[in-house]
């Protein structure tokens, strides 16, 4: 399963990407797995979310809970609490 | 319902002006508008960068207009915020709801500010005498937005 992956704001500068195209394995299916398997995978990654408080996600632009599925070509991205107003 | 995101500064008046004009039915306009502080958190700030998740951004504030739309009787809302780089006095964002009566305007412009808060997806970024640091989530701003539950 491909999926683009956006970072934003300091887990961008935390992890150094602010976009990249992934082929994740099939046992990825939900964002707390993404999340567990990204960590995994990079000891940067580990760090930045185990740093941020409470890195939120989206799916496809709409903010998604840990359970939130992700399928094939969908665009997720990671990002710390808003801070805008 | 209008909802903009831009670099450039807004005109109060202007946003205003063209949001009821022509329309009779409206007796009431509650507007809100949010300003860069020249202190946050103890720190002189010399100027903030707003970073934004483009696409998403203009959705979820899409999403909230249409919440409050739903919820109060409204003529309209517009909801415009500025992203790059801004100094203490700069607006940042302005909402407007128009209504018949005060009370939907008012309720429903607090509503949105307070979702937009803890929704929208923009990040701060404050230049301070010590560099340059994240500004962080607070909880105030989320328990403003529980209450509305």
């Amino acid at each position: 399963m491909k999926l683009r992956l956006l970072y934003f704001a300091s887990l961008r500068e935390r992890v150094g990407t602010a976009e990249e195209t992934l082929d994740v394995p099939d046992g990825v299916t939900t964002v707390a797995q993404l999340r567990n398997w990204l960590a995994e995978r990079s000891p940067l990654w580990a760090e930045a979310f185990a740093e941020q408080r409470s890195v939120r996600a989206a799916v496809d632009q709409t903010m998604a809970a840990d359970h939130h599925t992700v399928h094939d070509g969908a665009e997720v991205a990671f990002f710390p609490p808003v801070t805008g107003g | 319902m209008t909802v903009r995101v831009q670099r450039e500064d807004f005109d109060v008046g202007v946003e205003i002006g063209r949001l009821r004009s022509g329309n009779p039915r409206i007796g009431a306009v509650a507007s809100f508008v949010g300003v860069v502080r020249d202190i946050n958190e103890g720190a002189t700030v010399g100027s903030i960068t707003l970073e934004h998740y483009p696409g998403m951004t203009e959705k979820s504030l899409e999403e909230i207009a249409e919440q409050a739309k739903a919820r109060w009787n409204l003529s309209d809302v517009l909801i415009v915020h500025r992203i790059g780089t801004l100094a203490p006095t700069d607006q940042i964002v302005l909402v407007v709801t128009t209504s018949s009566h005060r009370g939907d305007a008012f309720a429903a412009c607090q509503f949105v500010m307070d979702y937009l808060k803890t929704e929208a997806p923009f990040w701060k970024k404050e230049v301070t005498a010590d560099g340059m640091r994240w500004v962080d989530a607070r909880d105030s701003d989320s328990k403003a937005q529980q209450r509305w539950n």
